[in-house]
């Protein structure tokens, strides 16, 4: 059924793809509205026998239970949004169809991944995101940057899905089935933690890490900016790297049961968060910004999963999708308006130039800084909340993870729209409707998606994320930790404003050079791409020159040696040969030759003389077969 | 269920098209997919007597058949790259215009 949804590839004209995910959108968005509206958990599962083996038997299907429907929303809308805003950024292109055909392939595999009710389905069509991720991130694989920027993706995340492999084997044998529904009355008879199914949690987790980008793999995602921006917008904001995050919600039955594991996603969620919100403020690459801002916005959801907030996770997700997905397409409008520059340190005063993609990105901004009522502020307090309650320095890393992240938009906001154009020789121009109408019906959904989740629609969206085999999850609201988020956001906002801003008040430089060695560091994204070129690539890159050298000097030597003695020995024996074997030899050859003067007639070199041979041979034998018994 | 006959008969109908086509066709491409259908008439034999015959271990044809699949794999991409060096050398797949094996 759903499974079918985007894969009409091959005939990919962008009208085709555009078509093709608005009619998911069509099937989709009535089935997640009946599933989420009606107050017990309602699923629908569908599913067949899929490999039987011995007394095992795996079943493939799909299962629509919350979750998946609300990603369902998401994944759908989003896509088509941006497929149609791709129509307008692409155009022209020469591999315009290709790139349809990958980004509907990519669509196919995400809703796959979606709807999948097991984890081997589920991670077959994680492959097939990470495949398609891969292409478009070298998209433009002219550019040698962008081909080493999708080998590094496929490499780093590969990691990732060699851990989640583990994992789901250790499963499957722990537990004894990889489907979702199995696996929560699994859990429900096991209540006690035990070793094999904490590290099952764990490796799940590890593919979590590859895939959304937390820390330690998470120097995939700046690079993967290479690729084109509707595909930074679709893939490497909206919907893929939030696959790990749903892995981690569709596995939540395991890690509630499990503290340690638990605890182990909110810390790496926690810590992903706040240093990706220290990288973003010192670089200067429109799209580097985002890139940064996701990865620590994806370490926002995975911190609210660990300290079991699944319902605000998942509703911190859909927002995110929203606001991220609009201030990268209105980042690639900027790019696009802009001659393809993508340095922010040139732009400034674009707000009269595209009034549209500024209002967006505008509201965008405000969403994602927190500022009540636009959709950020709900789910990330809502995050913060349960942090507080959960754990103290946790939420003390969120809530200055939220300043930052106010302080850093704003300054792309200040530093993009205001002011006075930096530099002048670029003419600037405001995108086409196909591209600023996708950005317009986003910036609606940025603003009021997040009504669903807030006590004046009385919580409707966390109720209807309730599955039945989840704990319940309780948190007191709290003005106090409501206040200070606001508070700290506002802070953000204030300073940037302060360094930004039209007549800035703080020098930015001075303030840089102050602070220098910070600085430096949050510039060099805190050098890891620099640790892990000396701590793997370059002792791979050693060891294979080492095992290079040894196969160079000791076998060849061994080889050659061995060689050298072969040919003087053969050397005393060619003579014995030649006169008194070959003489023997000779004689039988004269014979053998004076027969098969006759018998080679047979050899006819050709296939059908001898496959009818053949066949002639086995009727006879047939035959004789058949005249003995019979 | 389907009489074990049927099955029978299907495989060797496809055994002596497989048979027929190997010995007529004079594209090497055209024999090594007529061998591939005499191939899969012996795994239809196999699966059917598996199915079909009581006291016979269940799992042993299926896993049979699936080794005669995986060797046929190989044997396909073997025999296909063979014939893309011949191409490569001669300009042409005819068998009738090659006989390199000749003495």
């Amino acid at each position: 059924m759903l499974i079918l949804f985007g894969r009409r590839i091959g005939r990919a004209s962008g009208l085709v793809a555009v078509a093709a995910s608005t009619a998911a959108g069509v099937i989709a968005l009535p089935l997640a509205w009946r599933v989420l509206d009606t107050p017990e958990a309602a699923t629908l599962t569908w599913s067949f026998e899929w490999l039987r083996w011995g007394d095992q038997t795996m079943r493939m299907g799909v299962l629509v239970d919350p979750p998946a429907a609300l990603l369902l929303f998401v994944v759908t809308v989003t896509g088509t949004l941006i497929q149609v805003y791709s129509t307008g950024y692409m155009a022209g292109h020469p591999r315009y169809s290709r790139f349809f055909a990958y980004v509907s392939l990519f669509m196919a595999g995400m809703l796959g991944l979606v709807v999948a009710d097991n984890l081997l389905l589920l991670f077959v069509s994680w492959e097939i995101m990470g495949l398609c991720s891969y292409f478009l991130i070298g998209f433009f694989f002219e550019k040698p940057s962008a081909a080493a920027a999708g080998l590094k993706a496929f490499i780093t995340t590969r990691i990732g899905d060699v851990g989640l492999m583990l994992g789901m084997i250790l499963l499957w044998w722990t537990a004894g089935t990889l489907r979702f529904e199995e696996l929560a009355a699994f859990m429900a008879g096991h209540p006690v933690a035990t070793g094999a199914l904490t590290a099952a949690a764990l490796l799940i987790f590890v593919g979590t890490i590859g895939k959304s980008a937390q820390f330690p793999l998470h120097v995939w995602l700046p690079d993967a900016m290479e690729g084109p921006t509707p595909v930074s917008a679709l893939i490497h904001a909206a919907t893929m790297v939030a696959a790990g995050v749903y892995l981690v919600a569709r596995t939540f039955m395991l890690f509630q049961a499990l503290p340690v594991a638990c605890s182990a996603v909110a810390w790496v969620g926690g810590i992903t968060a706040l240093m990706a919100a220290c990288i973003a403020p010192a670089q200067t690459d429109i799209k580097r910004v985002l890139a940064y801002s996701t990865i620590s916005q994806l370490g926002y959801m995975v911190m609210a999963l660990g300290v079991g907030a699944y319902a605000a996770g998942l509703f911190h997700l859909m927002t995110h999708a929203f606001f991220k997905a609009l201030l990268f397409l209105g980042a690639g409008a900027v790019i696009h308006g802009f001659h393809h520059v993508q340095d922010m340190r040139q732009m400034g005063g674009l707000r009269r130039k595209m009034p549209v993609t500024f209002a967006t990105m505008a509201i965008a901004t405000l969403a994602i800084a927190g500022v009540p009522p636009l959709a950020g502020f709900w789910s990330k307090d809502e995050i913060l909340l349960s942090a507080y309650h959960a754990s103290r320095p946790l939420w003390v890393l969120g809530t200055v993870t939220a300043g930052l992240t106010a302080f850093y938009m704003f300054r792309l906001l200040l530093m993009t729209f205001f002011g006075e154009q930096r530099d002048k020789h670029i003419h600037a121009h405001e995108s086409p409707a196909v591209m600023t109408i996708p950005l317009v019906i986003l910036a609606v959904f940025a603003a009021l998606a997040g009504l669903p989740g807030s006590p004046w629609m009385g919580m409707w969206l966390q109720r209807a994320l309730h599955v039945p085999w989840l704990h319940p999850h309780e948190v007191e609201p709290s003005r106090f930790v409501m206040g200070l988020s606001v508070l700290v956001a506002g802070a953000g906002i204030g300073a940037a404003a302060l360094m930004y801003g039209p007549r800035p008040v703080i020098s930015p430089a001075r303030l840089a050079e102050r602070f220098a060695p910070v600085h430096r560091a949050s510039l060099n994204k805190f050098y890891f791409d620099e640790l892990y070129l000396a701590a793997v690539v370059n002792p791979a890159k050693r060891l294979a020159a080492a095992l290079w050298r040894t196969d160079q000097r000791l076998v060849d030597g061994a080889v050659n040696g061995a060689g050298l003695s072969a040919w003087l020995s053969a050397k005393a024996q060619g003579l014995f040969d030649k006169w008194v074997v070959d003489g023997l030899v000779n004689l039988a050859g004269a014979i053998v030759h004076a027969a098969s003067a006759v018998t080679r007639r047979a050899q006819t070199g050709l296939v059908e003389n001898y496959m009818l041979m053949a066949a002639t041979g086995v009727l006879a034998l047939a035959y004789f077969t058949w005249w003995n018994t019979g | 269920m389907i009489p074990l006959a049927a099955y029978l008969v299907l495989s060797a109908a496809l055994l002596a098209i497989g048979v027929w086509g190997a010995l007529t066709r004079r594209s090497a491409l055209g024999i090594l997919m007529a061998i591939e259908l005499i191939l899969n008439a012996a795994n239809i034999n196999l699966i059917a007597f598996a199915r079909h015959v009581r006291g016979v271990d269940a799992t042993g044809g299926p896993m049979f058949a699936l080794f005669v699949m995986a060797i046929a794999a190989g044997a396909a991409a073997v025999g296909l790259s063979i014939v893309i060096c011949i191409y490569r050398n001669h300009r042409t797949v005819d068998v009738d215009r090659i006989n390199l094996m000749k003495w």
